[in-house]
């Protein structure tokens, strides 16, 4: 069977890349089933998982309880550990047999090697690192009068693009929004002429569902027939690290005490504060990217455009002056404490609470008065 | 007459830029304070070719020109006036009298190692008694058999500390004057030659300042530069091309206070009103861009007249005064914009201040500068 | 053996940026810079150079004025310059961009012993796609987000960072590698090499010269070639300011705070 990504009507289903690694599920792809739920009720299509590795079968019933209607099991010896070429040859081959409209893959190190790969052999488009997904164009247009500057008349009216020439109806294509240009702007993109629409989506953005254990056992298992041989792979995975020190769970915390350039004159005390004020309030201390850039924390501690995008219930910012960059991974707290020597720092713009100070100063006596509050209480 | 620049000497300025914002910037308020002489830079810089900017590739420079150096010292000095002058006095005044009076073994020998920044090289002629009067040397050489004996002491000699290769001059003739001056290759490790301890001063602290102490010194015969009595010539022409880099120090601390300050005053508020709106600030400015850009086409264009083997001597000392006057009253204005804060060593225009200063004293004081030109001038 | 890199100029997105009444991005208020990420890919490429003596060629596809920075990059020690310009690759998506990247490198020519770098991703976008896509391309297999490169004869072994941890990854020549910061740090242009960068081989590749290429077509270039179209650019609101705690001292400013944080049941 001829495998023709411009016959739009014949693909069908919403997919989930669903990443294992070393036989662990990623938290990611919880998140990803969840959305993929929302956008699978959307076009009235089913929602699959798609699952590769080595005797993984025994993790699909899990992401059935998430909202999955059906697992694609690939198990292969060959697909143990991720490789690029033998993930990506399962992938097209399935993806080319059973013709989703939809797939999704999680922004991880490992989707964003894998997404542009499998795009590039099918011939399709893939949008990056997405922060929204729509389908359904009231829901879209809600998404946009919230979160765009764009005027009423023009959200109202968009219901089309022009593509080669030509009015495209775009109702029933999937709107992948995401930051460009260091967040400064926000796009939606479409894939109006190929199939399947690919995405990778931005770990900790969307909300996981709650599991359903019914949904779970409901949940269809299938082993959809690939070929694959060690010919296939060029590469060869010597070892895989796991990070010794725990690294910090900024996506999880519902509290984060971030330092940035402002700590530069002492560097380590300034981190102590930071970490005192963190365990107050039984959160984690996160970083602006001056503070990685210049070693002082390190990588996963970042909250930003190129590090992690973060909406903790506080997030508290010593000495950190807003850059672009930095509000797009934490301008969604639900509340901005910021205290910086600088009164004109544009973090005070997006500050539920500012308190312009030195931080060395204000830091301990904050520390101090939540300590107070807690106790009063 | 063209007042642009070329891709390259472009490039060149991005390159010193991102280097001195990245690597120098960071240090200078430190190398101050603790009067350190900043090695690590000098090893970074020797890397990029930086220690040997204008001399051919044959003696291991880098093949640039006397414009590509000038940019590179004011560049440094808009971050670090320290940083600058390091550069400066090892190019100017000892690399630049090897390169230009140094026999072909000479040049062979020293040249590349100091290009590389392998080596740091000094200048050794103001004493005690012979500063602005550089006529008045004290410093004797004697000839005995196949080496020099050198005795008498040099003061505030930049680079001392740290340098390997001294140019040194001392008297061969006493009876001749100036025409019995000669120069010497010096090297650190030769028998009887030390230096002195560090001096303390206002400004370009991190510089190694210190005295050169000559008590029975053996210098080869062959470390004769130029010709027995032609000393004074070359420490004079050296003087010349020294005065394009301090030049380029003063326009760059001058160029650097301004850049402070209109950082500064665009985001301090008084009166409800940023500093930047007041006119008084907007005029300082002004009047500050226009001396320094001024003090750059003169700093230019005795770098290019050098570059092109044409008489430069009066042009060097008209860059030099003008650009070391205008840097001490630009960085001296900038203070004052900064009010109380200026003063304060939380920002760095006090430092640009100090370090200014000495630029209106060294490789020839103003007073001098302004006998070079009259002399030029004819009027006498 | 030889080292092709992929670069790309993009807007500096690190300082202001102004965007245009209609939503797109004013650019011409924007510094050109070298994408970062793809600095760290010169560099390997650089350091390998130093190593086996190797040539490194630099390409990139943009409007003329690049090729400033193909010489920049010589004047850090690359040995050529290939700039692909041209009206009709104008408007390419990532999955364009990376067909006509590829035609240009193979129109270069990969062969046994060669490596193509590229950054991982470039600021401006941040897809992180035309890599593996230049990858997918030429047949080739990629390594991406590579933070240590050691070549020992015709295998490569790279350590490819994981959000939590590394896989050491062993590949041969020829292959393509993307390259992150953690790689290394860039060397700055040197004096010397500012002053030979302007004698080095710098040639453009237009339409006329890829067009024979089997990748080169009009459906697969260009603005008629990108599977993905732009529905909508739009700028995000800015959050109302906030509460500025200014009328006690630090003391009294921090206990109010806590006494609102307390209030509302946040603490």
């Amino acid at each position: 069977m001829s495998f023709n990504n411009t016959d739009i009507a014949a693909f069908k289903d919403v997919w989930v890349f669903c990443e294992q690694r070393q036989g662990k599920l990623m938290p990611t792809d919880f998140e990803l089933i969840s959305e993929g739920r929302k956008l699978a009720d959307e076009l009235g299509v089913d929602l699959c998982g798609l699952l590769l590795g080595e005797n993984v079968e025994g993790l699909a019933k899990e992401l059935g309880g998430y909202g999955a209607d059906k697992i694609y099991v690939c198990d292969h010896p060959l697909l143990k550990n991720y490789t690029t070429d033998g993930y990506t040859a399962a992938i097209c081959q399935v993806i080319e047999e059973l013709k989703p409209e939809v797939m999704l893959f999680g922004a991880s190190n490992i989707g964003r090697d894998l997404g542009p790969r499998c795009a590039a052999r099918l011939h399709t488009g893939l949008c990056a690192d997405c922060t929204h997904l729509d389908v359904d164009m009231p829901i879209y247009k809600d998404f946009l009068r919230e979160a765009s500057t764009l005027a009423p008349e023009k959200i109202d009216g968009m219901n089309s693009a022009m593509v080669l020439g030509e009015k495209h109806d775009v109702s029933r294509d999937l709107k992948m929004t995401r930051p460009a240009f260091g967040g400064h702007l926000m796009a939606s993109i479409i894939c109006p002429r190929f199939r399947p629409a690919m995405a990778t989506v931005r770990p900790g953005v969307m909300k996981k569902n709650v599991f359903d254990q019914a949904k779970a056992d409901a949940c269809q298992i299938v082993k959809p027939a690939f070929t694959l041989t060690e010919d296939d792979i060029q590469t060869e995975v010597v070892e895989i690290v796991k990070a010794a020190k725990k690294l910090v769970d900024l996506i999880g915390a519902d509290f984060i005490v971030s330092v940035g350039r402002g700590i530069s004159k002492d560097v380590e005390g300034g981190i102590k504060l930071a970490e005192e004020l963190a365990a107050e309030l039984g959160g984690v201390v996160g970083g602006s990217r001056a503070t990685i850039d210049s070693g002082w924390l390190s990588a996963d501690h970042q909250v930003g455009q190129t590090g992690k995008t973060v909406h903790p219930k506080v997030y508290v910012a010593l000495g950190i002056s807003g850059a672009i960059q930095h509000k797009a991974g934490m301008q969604d707290s639900e509340c901005i404490i910021a205290v910086n020597k600088n009164d004109t720092a544009p973090i005070f713009e997006i500050a539920d609470y500012g308190i312009c100070g030195d931080l060395f100063k204000v830091t301990p006596l904050l520390t101090e008065a939540v300590r107070a509050a807690k106790a009063a209480k | 007459m063209d007042f642009h620049l070329s891709n390259e000497q472009l490039m060149l300025r991005k390159m010193y830029r991102e280097f001195a914002e990245n690597e120098v910037k960071p240090l200078a308020e430190e190398i101050d304070e603790e009067e350190r002489f900043p090695m690590e830079t000098v090893e970074k810089m020797a890397k990029l070719g930086m220690m040997g900017i204008y001399f051919p590739k044959e003696y291991g420079g880098a093949g640039g020109d006397v414009l590509a150096y000038a940019m590179c010292v004011e560049e440094l000095a808009k971050v670090c006036g320290t940083t600058a002058v390091i550069v400066s006095a090892h190019t100017s005044l000892c690399c630049a009298p090897i390169f230009e009076h140094g026999t072909e073994e000479q040049k062979m020998k020293y040249l590349p190692d100091l290009c590389s920044g392998k080596k740091i090289g000094a200048f050794g002629l103001t004493e005690p008694g012979a500063g602005t009067d550089a006529s008045g040397q004290q410093t004797t050489a004697v000839l005995e058999g196949d080496h020099y004996v050198l005795n008498g002491s040099k003061c505030f000699i930049t680079n001392g500390n740290v340098a390997d290769t001294f140019v040194v001059f001392a008297m061969t003739d006493k009876k001749a004057g100036n025409h019995g001056i000669s120069a010497f290759i010096v090297e650190r490790d030769f028998p009887g030659f030390t230096q002195g301890k560090h001096e303390k001063k206002m400004g370009i602290r991190g510089s190694s300042t210190c005295d050169l102490i000559f008590e029975d010194c053996i210098v080869p015969k062959e470390n004769l530069l130029g010709k027995e009595g032609k000393g004074f010539k070359i420490a004079m022409q050296t003087l010349d091309g020294g005065r394009i880099g301090i030049a380029s120090q003063a326009l760059g601390l001058g160029e650097g206070a301004i850049d402070e300050a209109i950082k500064y005053t665009k985001e301090r508020v008084q009166f409800g009103k940023r500093l930047s709106q007041f006119q008084n600030t907007q005029f300082q400015l002004a009047d500050m861009h226009c001396r320094m850009q001024a003090a750059q086409y003169l700093v230019y264009a005795a770098a290019c007249k050098k570059q092109l083997h044409e008489d430069y001597s009066m042009d060097a000392a008209m860059a030099k005064l003008f650009a070391a006057e205008a840097a001490s009253d630009v960085t001296r204005r900038a203070v004052q914009l900064f009010g109380g804060y200026g003063y304060t060593r939380e920002y760095p225009v006090e430092r640009m201040m100090r370090d200014a200063k000495i630029t209106e004293i060294y490789e020839g004081t103003s007073e001098v500068q302004r006998m070079v030109i009259s002399s030029h001038l004819g009027v006498k | 053996m030889k080292i092709i890199v992929s670069v790309k100029q993009v807007p500096d997105t690190s300082g202001k940026v102004a965007v245009n009444p209609d939503g797109t991005l004013d650019r011409a208020s924007m510094q050109a810079i070298i994408n970062p990420d793809d600095l760290n890919a010169v560099e390997a490429a650089l350091k390998l150079k130093d190593e086996t003596g190797c040539k490194v060629i630099v390409v990139t596809m943009g409007p003329p004025p690049a090729a400033g920075m193909l010489r920049e990059l010589m004047a850090r020690g690359a040995d050529e310059g290939i700039l692909v310009s041209a009206r009709e690759f104008g408007g390419s998506d990532t999955y364009a961009t990376s067909q006509i990247l590829a035609a240009a490198i193979s129109r270069i020519g990969v062969e046994k012993d060669d490596i193509v770098m590229c950054g991982r991703q470039a600021i401006d976008g941040d897809t992180a796609q035309v890599g593996p896509q230049i990858a997918e391309k030429l047949h080739l297999p990629q390594v991406t987000y590579a933070a240590e490169i050691q070549k020992t004869g015709d295998t490569i072994t790279v350590k490819r960072m994981l959000e939590d941890g590394y896989m050491t990854i062993k590949v041969k020549t020829p292959c393509l590698l993307t390259c992150i910061k953690e790689l290394n740090a860039p060397r700055y242009m040197s004096v010397g090499g500012i002053f030979e960068a302007y004698s080095k081989p710098l040639q453009t590749f237009d339409y006329e010269t890829l067009k024979d290429d089997a990748l080169i077509d009009p459906t697969t270039i260009g603005l008629k070639g990108s599977p993905t179209n732009i529905l909508t650019s739009f700028t995000p609101p800015q959050k109302g300011a906030g509460l500025m705690l200014n009328e006690g001292d630090d003391k009294a400013n921090c206990e109010k705070l806590a006494g609102i944080l307390a209030k509302k049941h946040i603490i």
